[in-house]
């Protein structure tokens, strides 16, 4: 995936605790770095994961998801620091 | 997480939890991978990037969307199936401020609704209306729906449909789009990643519409049921995307959003006190004379007036009835009359009571008031042993006697001709009723009938019939 060198332009969070599970937002990341986890969340469902890394931050995967708070999607701030961030998968 | 900004998280206007479940209260209750949650976020951004959430009202059906209220923190209703651009309509007609948003399914508005989104639509009501098609009953197990694709099997066409018995696809936005009012109607649908971005413009379109006080405005979207339709969502997604829209064409039907005017504001409803004037009806109530003299004798009348629409049977009624209001008594005067507005048969109940009147049909009359044939040998049998009939005409047809009734037979239209006007029949005949029964008092029916005449002439003509009918009992009483 993106080179680790150069700085995300996105991210994404997924909150496990709100996804059912449907794998809709696995299908809407053209650049597949997200997908369904192997274990369950409490509810029952196999929630999504990021890969932690990769993400442009173009929300499509937002969108797609009929969850109203599953998905949030960042974007790297105007001036980004030097650090990378710490992105943590859900 | 510093490094970043928020680009895309949950709407403002969904509420933090969800109440309607003890657990769970993040999550809605759509099943996996359904298309009301995707509808339902694209229609939640919207309101937040519009500004509108303190001022928007969202309608919500019947179907598996009953329940959008639980989500959006905005002015809620919930409706009988199919009936929501009914309720918005109202909404939108009693708030014109406010921003009227009608969900429905495809059950929901194709088929019990119909009607109403097909006036509401006419009317050019100022309305959005989301229109959520997934080509199946949801809610209740998979029922056909009008929009149902020919050949799919449902509970309801376990064969698959076929168009001889259940008719083909219902193309809602098409047949809206032979209408002359709709500002702005399209098909859109959540099959990828493309058409859910044409999908949330076209909803915020719909809105701003609205917002700028443009006319009807809806967005019908294709959207998945992957629990009906049995299949995983990401299938689900992938058919409506490749199937469902072969059978609804995406697209513009109607955009008048550039030259479509806003609306003219509704005119406000007139102010109670202009509405004697609108019904021309006199001013005031002449002071009603109940008060000093109410009728002290006991009074049950029951009476049953009957004949030909046009006859005057339904006013005579009502002159004995709000007579009986003056004089301080119980009354109720029902009408029951056919489809025609002259010559078909007509008749009325009246009841005047010191006690309160448990029901206003008179099944069992002690007066009955017969103008013409037919209805003195229908309702005779019914009168009350030691009842009063008053029959119009010169003499009792055959077979029509009863020997435990009194009979007052006079020509009673005949005998307003000679006062000037055969349609003041009827007020010949209640003076006649009045004067052989004795139970009201003059001043009680003559305000009555200050009231209910229509003009000045009348009045007069009235009065005099009902003077008339007095004089005609003593005169020449007959059988
Ligand atoms: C007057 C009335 N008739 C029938 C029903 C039963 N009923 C509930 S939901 C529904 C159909 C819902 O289908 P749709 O509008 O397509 O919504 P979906 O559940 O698919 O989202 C029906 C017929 C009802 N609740 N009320
Ligand atoms: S924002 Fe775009 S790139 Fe990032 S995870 Fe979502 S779909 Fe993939
Ligand atoms: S689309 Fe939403 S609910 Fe479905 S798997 Fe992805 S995060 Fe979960
Ligand atoms: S039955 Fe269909 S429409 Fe209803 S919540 Fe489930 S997926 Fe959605």
């Amino acid at each position: 995936m993106s080179d680790i060198a150069r700085p995300d332009k996105g991210s994404v969070a997924i909150n496990a605790d709100e996804c059912k599970g449907c794998g809709l937002c696995v299908i809407s990341c053209a650049l597949g770095v997200l997908r369904q986890s192997d274990s369950l969340n409490r509810f029952g469902y196999h929630p999504a994961v990021y890969a932690g890394h990769g993400c442009n931050g173009c929300g499509l995967c937002f969108y797609a998801c009929p969850e109203p708070g599953a998905i949030a999607v960042y974007k790297r701030a105007a001036a980004p620091r030097a650090t990378q961030p710490e992105l943590v998968a859900a | 997480m510093s490094e970043f900004d928020i680009l895309h998280q949950r709407a403002k206007c969904f509420y933090d939890s969800f109440e309607r479940k003890a657990e769970l209260q993040h999550q809605t209750h759509y099943c996996p991978g359904c298309g009301h949650g995707i509808a339902h976020k694209l229609i939640a951004q919207a309101i937040d990037e519009l500004g509108i959430q303190d001022r928007t009202i969202l309608v919500s059906p019947v179907g598996c969307s009953v329940f959008a209220y639980y989500y959006f923190d905005v002015g809620n209703v919930q409706v009988a199936h199919g009936r929501a651009p009914a309720v918005a309509t109202a909404m939108k007609r009693a708030l014109p401020h406010g921003v009227v948003l009608s969900y429905q399914g495809d059950g929901d508005l194709a088929a019990i609704g119909t009607a109403e989104i097909l006036h509401a639509a006419n009317r050019g009501e100022p309305i959005t209306v989301f229109f959520l098609n997934n080509a199946i009953y949801g809610m209740t197990g998979g029922q056909m729906a009008p929009t149902t694709p020919l050949g799919e099997k449902t509970t309801t066409t376990p064969f698959g449909r076929n168009p001889w018995t259940e008719g083909y696809p219902l193309h809602v936005s098409e047949v809206l789009s032979s209408l002359e009012a709709p500002v702005y109607i399209e098909r859109v649908a959540l099959g990828n990643n493309k058409m859910i971005q044409q999908a949330a413009k076209a909803v915020r379109k719909a809105i701003a519409n609205q917002v700028q006080g443009l006319g009807f405005s809806l967005v019908e979207i294709l959207s998945p049921c992957p629990t009906i339709w049995k299949m995983e969502p990401a299938d689900a997604q992938k058919w409506v995307r490749e199937e469902l829209t072969k059978v609804y064409p995406l697209g513009v039907f109607r955009d008048k959003t550039k030259e479509a005017q806003p609306r003219p504001a509704p005119v406000p409803a007139p102010s109670l006190d202009e509405l004697p004037k609108i019904f021309s009806a006199k001013e005031g109530r002449p002071p009603a004379l109940a008060p000093a003299a109410p009728c002290r004798r006991t009074v049950d009348l029951r009476v049953k007036v009957a004949g030909f629409g046009g006859q005057g049977v339904l006013m005579l009624g009502q002159v004995l009835a709000e007579a009986g209001l003056d004089a301080g008594l119980e009354v109720s005067w029902l009408p029951s009359y056919g489809p025609e507005m002259r010559s078909g048969t007509s008749h009325c109940h009246v009841r005047l009571s010191n006690h309160e009147i448990d029901s206003p049909l008179v099944s069992r009359p002690n007066v009955l008031m017969a103008m013409n044939e037919p209805s003195l040998r229908k309702f005779l049998p019914a009168v009350e042993p030691g009842g009063w009939i008053f029959y119009n005409g010169t003499s009792l047809p055959e077979g029509a006697m009863r020997t435990d009734v009194t009979f007052i037979v006079q020509p009673f239209i005949a005998l307003a001709d000679r006062i000037g006007d055969t349609r003041a029949g009827n007020m010949v005949m209640l003076g006649a009723m009045l004067e052989a029964t004795g139970l009201l008092e003059s001043e009680w029916v003559a305000s009555a009938l200050a009231r209910l005449s229509k003009s000045e002439r009348w009045l007069d003509l009235n009065r005099r019939a009902i003077e008339f009918g007095r004089e005609v009992i003593h005169r020449e009483v007959s059988i």
